[in-house]
């Protein structure tokens, strides 16, 4: 019996060599995928990996790229660091990946940064933090709105509506401190002051106790910046606490189902975000009205469910790749880095990109607006 | 800090404490009949506000938390029977790691069957911006749900152990599990009986935390950690110690976050739960005498 099953494990080794050795051949252009689908972070990379398997699997229907078929590897990561690390190396060096999306964390895009750059392979991160393209780095991209954007956003907001005075709450994740590091950087420029800034555990289930902290500092309004279910937990709590002021969000919350766990605290929180949560409030003359209704659409009757900001970000990472391969025309990894850098005018759904040797994020201030929660729907907050 | 602020910290303090204690009791239920710490606990949690929420789909809330009570204990059941029983001659350690694997493999199958997004039940008494105000302080009505289930379980598990045959035989199994073999107790079904009462109270506290707390299919193992604290410093084995503890780290937390930065909360839990258990190795209201006896 023991023989059989050793010769049936080797029999099965051969054949798995043989089918990597199929897989190799010229016919497919590989594109790794690191999305942290399950774990701390599945709100971000579940979405993200349906949505790249749709794209993949609607260009490949199409006829694929350049006369070549797509073959997507997604690994999960689970936000794990480490894992990313040990998944990017297996993408570049075992599989042979053209390019790689994701990570879906900036804590995850900051660690596997340096491998990308080393081995010389395109990377297009999903993740927010300004570090990951700020100091440039030749072979790193990223598709989400960079936060000092979201900062200046939420201030000029707050200057409209004569806020002065405010507490800054963050989760204890990479995407919240550096949120916090922004918030704190661009106070005083937009005379802001924060009377208030504090951390709190990422699987935090209540808060009352650190927003009867920030109600005895008495501000005019409160920022959370996280991507944790504790944005819903904020707005409930201030609620049953009698707190009227006003509450800020990151682009953190572009997700339907903070709202509705929040359900009617979630009314009137006010927070910078891509167009695509409004797709279908926008004039039919806006550049990215016709890419957002074409994903939304596609997505929703796929999978059955509201899309997310996050998936929009691994959609316009994946395209931005398939753009540059179309571009191109080639495989090779340093002709789609050229090809990704040259792209200009690009409508995604995170805004409309346009790549130079000194912008790796490629989006302005304009690819964000201020939206707000009303009747359990996101809307303009200035129609 | 004025009065009415002292008191609101209270309340903050009553909420969070409301939660940790609810995934302590259960703890103890188990322990008591069979010695073991279930890590799974927290999944039990899980799968009662997940199952809940799925089925008001379909009926009213309170039929559908009770039906979610009724499926998640024999969940519970079902897994001493195929898991822990044929594992009987594994010694504690062995069986608190089998725990550990349960707890991921249910995780696994909750985001197979529903996905990763969080749900959370409706308020049952007003709605998510309602508040009840005592002397100027303010608290969730949820909150004194909680803590009302909370009483409602502790006495009636205190009043099931003490005075009823099948309380007073899983105790005996506690104390001594081959004594109550020979006495003619039939010790397996006690244990089994444990997973199942243990599964179901976790499963009412996730339905009636749900709406604070939210639920998402990875929220077990968060909540497992401090309900494991809280039924530590307790004292192993004492659900009513359990929901003290539980109210006192709630407490303790709240109030350390009102002099300093939230972000030293859970050091400063950590200290003074290091603290408690150098003073008192078995809890704050445990028996040194009985603890002794134990294997963990």
């Amino acid at each position: 019996m023991k023989k059989f099953l050793a010769i049936l494990l080797i029999a099965g080794l051969i054949s798995s060599i043989s089918l990597v050795g199929c897989k190799s051949e010229k016919g497919t252009i590989k594109i790794g995928a690191i999305l942290a689908v399950t774990g701390g972070a599945s709100f971000l990379g579940a979405p993200e990996a349906r949505t790249a398997e749709m794209v993949v699997e609607e260009i490949n229907a199409g006829g694929g790229i350049n006369g070549k078929q797509i073959e997507l590897i997604i690994k999960d990561s689970a936000a794990n660091p480490e894992k990313a690390i040990s998944f990017a190396k297996q993408l570049i060096e075992e599989d042979n990946v053209a390019a790689i999306i994701g990570p879906s964390t900036s804590g995850e895009t900051m660690q596997i940064k340096d491998i990308c750059e080393s081995y010389k392979v395109p990377l297009v991160s999903c993740a927010a933090a300004e570090a990951i393209v700020n100091p440039v780095a030749k072979y790193v991209f990223k598709t989400p709105q960079k936060d000092s954007y979201v900062a200046k956003w939420i201030f000029k907001t707050m200057n409209s509506l004569g806020i002065k005075k405010i507490a800054v709450i963050a989760a204890n994740t990479g995407f919240g401190n550096a949120g916090k590091g922004q918030l704190e950087k661009y106070a005083s420029e937009f005379g802001i002051e924060i009377a208030i800034a504090e951390t709190y555990d990422k699987a935090a289930t209540d808060l009352t106790a650190l927003l009867t902290k920030v109600n005895s500092k008495e501000v005019d309004a409160v920022v959370n910046w996280s991507i944790v279910p504790a944005q819903s937990i904020v707005a409930k709590n201030m609620k049953q606490l009698g707190m009227d002021e006003a509450l800020f969000q990151s682009h953190g919350f572009g997700n339907i189902k903070y709202v509705e766990a929040a359900g009617k605290a979630a009314e009137g929180i006010i927070f910078p975000a891509g167009r695509l949560l409004v797709a279908e409030k926008l004039p039919d003359s806006h550049p990215q009205k016709k890419n957002l209704a074409a994903y939304k659409t596609a997505y929703e009757s796929k999978y059955n469910e509201d899309v997310s900001a996050f998936g929009g970000h691994a959609y316009d990472a994946i395209m931005l790749v398939i753009e540059a391969l179309k571009k191109s025309g080639s495989s090779e990894r340093d002709d789609i880095r050229d090809a990704l850098e040259s792209i200009s005018g690009f409508a995604g759904t995170g805004g409309v990109f346009s790549f130079s040797s000194s912008d790796h994020n490629g989006l302005g201030m304009d690819s964000l607006e201020i939206l707000t929660v009303r009747n359990g729907q996101f809307d303009f907050l200035n129609k | 800090m004025g009065a009415e602020q002292i008191l609101q910290y209270i309340f903050a303090g009553i909420t969070v404490g409301s939660i940790y204690a609810f995934v302590a009791i259960g703890y103890n239920i188990i322990y008591n009949t069979t010695g073991i710490i279930n890590f799974a606990q927290g999944e039990f949690v899980m799968l009662g506000g997940m199952t809940a929420y799925s089925l008001s789909g379909f009926i009213p809330l309170f039929p559908a938390i009770i039906l979610a009570v009724l499926i998640t204990a024999a969940i519970g059941g079902v897994i001493e029977n195929v898991f822990i029983r044929r594992m009987r001659k594994t010694s504690v350690f062995g069986m608190i790691v089998i725990t550990i694997g349960l707890s991921i493999l249910l995780r696994e199958a909750a985001l197979y069957i529903w996905d990763e997004q969080i749900r959370a039940l409706p308020f049952f008494t007003g709605s998510e911006i309602s508040s009840v105000n005592i002397l100027g302080a303010r608290i969730s009505p949820q909150v004194l749900w909680v803590l009302g289930v909370t009483a409602v379980i502790v006495a009636g598990l205190y009043l099931f152990l003490k005075f009823t045959l099948t309380g007073q035989a899983m105790r005996a199994c506690s104390e001594n599990s081959r004594a109550a073999k020979l006495c003619g107790i039939r010790t397996d079904r006690m244990v089994n009986l444990s997973f199942m009462l243990s599964a179901g109270i976790g499963a009412l506290g996730g339905c009636v935390l749900s709406p604070l707390t939210q639920t998402h299919y990875g929220m077990g193992t968060d909540l497992a950690i401090k309900g494991f604290t809280v039924a530590i410093l307790g004292g192993l084995g004492n659900p009513i110690a359990a929901v003290a503890a539980g109210l006192l780290l709630g407490l303790i937390e709240s109030f350390s976050i009102s002099i300093l930065p939230m972000a030293y909360k859970d050091v400063i839990s950590v200290i003074i739960l290091l603290i408690i258990l150098i003073v008192k190795p078995s809890g704050i209201f445990g028996s040194r005498q009985a603890a002794s006896l134990k294997d963990f």
